[in-house]
């Protein structure tokens, strides 16, 4: 199964896709980086820029749209993932995106998200995550800390965030990454690698609220430690990690386990190797969960990249199969069909 | 063997006939059977099917009863009746629950072997009515239908269990004699529908004809009823409830205007007939998505809109809430969606599977800000296939949301249908915009329409969404001049409507002292309470909207026409209260809120009250 996108050579550079709009985030806010790495990315996946379609919902995030040349569609809040399925189904040739965030995504749009994963729209949805409620003054939001002190939540929230990558796993998405405002060559890869893919992609990208919540990801962006904090997954190779390279992944029975390449105790060959291609799950729910986790680095990169037949070419085929079987539908045989009479 | 028994025929103008049971016993189904078969042998006739809205309530209870009324006649009719002349009861709680609206007189066809003390407690029946003489007044035939059922099926593998269900076919079979009706229709149904499963064809088909020569065998039926066909208009006929009028008319108009239709839906009683019609037309290449909400359904449709599809969402009041947002931004976005809402009893889960027409003020108003749409209202089950085609066309002719109206009644009920030729429907044109020179998404046509510039035509990318757009640029603008003038801008598109839709045409004198007014699905009630107030002397003159908003031009004009108003609704006064806004006329309003459609003869009523002994003139 291949993309069935058509591509081809086309000479575009980053400009092309910027539009006339002036961008109005906050200066230093991380979705400058994401707008800039999918404007540097877009040039290379040979897609036409008219066939092209960003979708979003509401929040910060959700402004992406105008600030692409492409056609685009600011929707409302949580709806993005149900509007870019209708476009999608409809239009099949087009390359669907959706801007989209933590608020918008994983609470008022949670139902429409987890339902498009499972169906496997072939829709590209990157899920701009600051960990807040940034568009209406800084809120928390379902991806905040437990105890996250904000203006809704001055004596600390009491509830548990959710895991986007777990949750995008445990609604069976068939491509899942993550990736951070702060790693421009990681997220172009990733985008790139969204675009191949066919069928429903999911990035979660680490974005930075310099307003709202600042330095929610400093633990993996700052220089002294990010190394000895993320762990960057790839295919076919074993999980090592840290500034001296001298840590691994390792299972322990179903729980991952960090282990020190130094002491003697253990070598490469003890490691993980990571298989984004399994068809199977579960290594990928493993790695999701060592996102946060103390004494766990957090992983970014493809947790899981399968493929199967997407929702949208099920209908095409679906119809192309029926008109084949009984003919292109007559509308008179269809008026006139069933227990019909005669009257003189 | 028993004997041949002549029987005589005795010919009836309208029989009213109500068949009833569990909602277990197939009661829906005999009911549409004995339908198809009497629009078949070409009869008149208007239903109601009346369910309750639990799927299989225990069996025996009172609240467990389903029903189904039929009225067919050699005349023009435009209701399911007002009092049955025949009950079929099935057992001792449809009995219970039916019989206060039996004409006096009327026939009772009861099944006699479920009659036993259990059932007759479940009842809440003393005493087994068929034994004493509580039924004095009524014609009762008791017939063992359960007992003589298994009798004809002795023979078959299937179970006791299976071979009980087929018990509504022997009451059919009975019906089809009793109503000299010919058993074709039901035998060929019964084989195509049970092609897979041989044994319970067979067993359907022998429990119908056991029914139909128990009548002819047995001494208890003396006589037998015909009912010649109608007088009807020439042409070819079917019988057809709103649901599927609906949904074929949608297919038309995809067909006509030569765009693929999309259906963004998520299940709801009583409006999910509609999607399962369109998923049956994959070979229109209608694309049909069963959304996980209301939302995404409608959400859905308006990304296949903007795509360039014919695009609708199909619910019932509550889906209808759901899709307020939504529907704010394709008015926002100014793209072409048709929104049809089945309305049933409400609020909130209300009365799922009983009619009623309590959505008006919802479609009109139910958005935030300065919202308008244009509303539409079917008024009969066929007519539901013309306004499906009449909203598509509006939508994009004008690109914007369109809020259909059907309800329950319609939906579910079915009436014959003189089936148009294509070449007899309005084919109407609409094509994308294509040409990028200085291309603005927000600039207008004469209709005021907006271009419609659909992703993948080279040139044309540009950017909508809820937020305020600036006048021809489309860019969002906060603007508060612009805010203003963009706000009357999308009320002046829909009052432009009003310019596509036909002047309402006045049933009877055009100026008077009593006109009845009407919307959608009460009008088959409201002629027939018409026509009989004429028989009775009195001079009346009717008017049916279908267009709501806008309404037609020269609405005002006749309304000032007569001294009084009666506006019949299954509300309390939605439409009322327009009239008086739009018109500063004060009406005269009728309001029932019981989950089923007006009998004709409450309406008949009021207008002899308001006539008070003057005949009108
Ligand atoms: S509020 Fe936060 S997320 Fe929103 S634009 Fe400003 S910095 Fe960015």
């Amino acid at each position: 199964m291949e993309n069935k996108i058509e591509t081809q050579e086309l000479k575009y550079t980053a400009k092309d896709f910027a539009s006339d709009q002036d961008v109005r985030w906050c200066p230093g806010c991380g979705d400058y980086s994401i707008l800039a790495q999918v404007q540097r990315t877009f040039p290379d996946i040979g897609i036409k820029k008219e066939n092209i379609v960003w979708v979003s919902g509401i929040g910060c995030s959700s402004r992406f749209p105008y600030y692409m040349s492409t056609y685009g569609f600011h929707g409302i809040h949580g709806r993005a993932p149900a509007i870019a399925s209708g476009l999608k189904i409809a239009h099949p040739e087009l390359s669907v995106w959706v801007a989209t965030g933590d608020g918008d995504l994983m609470s008022i749009g949670g139902n429409h998200f987890i339902h498009t994963c499972r169906k496997n729209v072939d829709l590209k949805i990157l899920m701009f995550n600051n960990r807040i409620y940034g568009l209406t003054k800084g809120q928390y939001s379902p991806t905040s800390e437990k105890g996250k002190v904000t203006k809704s939540t001055p004596y600390g929230s009491v509830d548990y965030p959710f895991n986007p990558t777990s949750l995008a796993l445990g609604s069976d998405a068939s491509f899942v990454a993550r990736t951070i405002d702060r790693e421009p060559k990681h997220m172009q890869e990733m985008i790139r690698k969204a675009a191949e893919h066919k069928g429903t992609a999911f990035i979660e990208i680490y974005q930075n609220c310099n307003i709202f919540n600042d330095g929610a990801y400093l633990h993996l962006t700052e220089k002294d430690v990010k190394l000895d904090n993320v762990l960057t997954l790839e295919h076919g190779k074993p999980m090592i990690y840290g500034k001296e390279r001298d840590k691994g992944i390792k299972l322990d029975g179903f729980r991952p386990i960090s282990v020190n390449l130094n002491d003697g105790k253990h070598s490469v060959a003890d490691l993980l190797v990571h298989d984004e291609t399994d068809q199977n799950s579960i290594r990928a729910f493993i790695i999701a969960h060592m996102t946060d986790h103390p004494g766990l680095p957090t992983p970014i990169g493809i947790f899981r990249r399968i493929l199967k037949p997407t929702y949208d070419q099920g209908i095409t085929d679906q119809i192309n199969h029926i008109i084949e079987k009984k003919g292109k539908g007559d509308l008179e045989a269809v008026l006139f069909s069933g227990n019909t009479w005669e009257v003189k | 063997m028993a004997k041949e028994i002549q029987k005589k025929v005795l010919d009836l103008e309208e029989v009213t006939v109500r068949f009833a049971g569990d909602s277990g016993d197939g009661i829906q189904l005999t009911g549409s059977q004995f339908s198809d078969t009497t629009a078949f042998v070409g009869n008149d006739l208007n239903t109601l099917p009346d369910y309750p809205a639990e799927i299989r309530a225990p069996a025996g209870t009172l609240y467990g009863v389903s029903g189904f009324q039929l009225h067919f006649s050699s005349v023009d009719i435009h209701t399911p009746g007002d009092t049955p002349d025949v009950l079929v009861a099935m057992n001792p709680a449809a009995l219970k629950i039916n019989l206060k609206d039996l004409k006096s007189g009327g026939i009772i066809i009861a099944n006699q072997d479920s009659f036993d003390p259990k059932n007759l407690k479940l009842a809440g029946f003393d005493s087994n009515p068929l034994e004493d003489d509580s039924l004095n007044g009524f014609k009762v035939f008791s017939v063992r239908i359960t007992s003589l059922t298994t009798e004809a099926l002795k023979d078959t593998p299937l179970s006791n269990k299976e071979i009980t269900r087929s018990k509504n076919f022997f009451a059919l079979g009975l019906m089809y004699w009793l109503f000299n009706r010919p058993l074709d229709p039901t035998l060929s149904w019964i084989n195509t529908k049970f092609k897979k499963q041989p044994d319970i064809a067979d067993a359907n088909t022998k429990a119908l004809k056991a029914g139909y020569y128990f009548g002819e065998q047995t001494e208890i039926f003396t006589a037998r009823y015909s009912v010649k066909p109608a007088e009807l208009p020439a042409g070819t006929y079917k019988n057809i409830s709103g649901n599927e009028a609906t949904a074929i008319g949608f297919v038309a108009a995809s067909q006509l205007c030569g765009l693929p239709l999309f259906l963004g839906s998520y299940p709801i009683t009583p409006a999910s007939d509609i999607l399962h019609f369109l998923s049956a037309y994959k070979n229109f290449g209608v694309k049909t998505f069963q959304a996980e909400d209301e939302i995404a359904g409608i959400a859905s449709a308006i990304g296949a809109a903007f795509g360039g599809s014919l695009a609708i969402t199909t619910t019932s009041g509550p889906g209808l809430a759901l899709k307020t947002e939504a529907t704010g931004l394709a008015v926002m976005t100014e793209l072409p969606i048709v929104i049809v809402d089945v309305q049933r009893g409400g609020p909130s889960t209300g009365l799922p599977t009983k009619t009623e027409q309590a959505d008006l003020l919802q479609a009109m108003y139910g958005r935030n800000g300065e919202a308008p749409v244009v509303v539409l209202a079917a008024s009969t089950p066929s007519d539901c296939f013309f306004m499906a085609i009449e909203a598509s066309k509006i939508a994009l002719k004008y690109m914007l949301p369109v809020i259909l109206l059907t309800d329950g009644y319609i939906a579910n009920g079915s009436e014959p249908w003189r089936i148009p030729h294509v070449d007899e429907l309005p084919r109407f044109e609409k094509s994308y915009y294509n040409n990028p020179e200085d291309f603005q998404p927000y600039r207008r046509d004469e209709n005021l329409a907006r271009p419609w510039a659909v992703p993948g035509t080279p040139g044309l990318e540009h950017r909508i969404g809820g937020l305020e757009k600036a006048n021809i640029s489309g860019n969002v603008s906060y603007d508060p001049d612009n805010h203003d003038f963009m706000c009357r801008l999308r009320a002046e598109k829909v009052a432009k409507v009003v310019n596509d839709i036909p002047d309402i045409v006045v049933d009877g004198p055009e100026k008077g002292e009593l006109l009845v007014m009407g919307w959608g699905g009460t009008r088959g009630s409201i002629t027939e309470a018409v026509t009989k107030a004429r028989k009775a002397g009195l001079i009346v003159s009717q008017i049916h909207l279908k267009y709501l908003n806008p309404m037609p031009k020269n609405l005002g004009e006749v309304l000032s026409n007569f001294n009084k108003i009666l506006i019949p609704e299954l509300n309390l006064g939605q439409l009322a209260t327009l009239i008086r806004k739009e018109f500063l006329r004060d009406v005269i309003q009728l309001n029932k809120l019981k989950g089923l459609p007006f009998k004709s003869a409450e309406i008949q009523n009021k207008i002899s009250e308001i006539l008070g002994g003057n005949n009108g003139k």
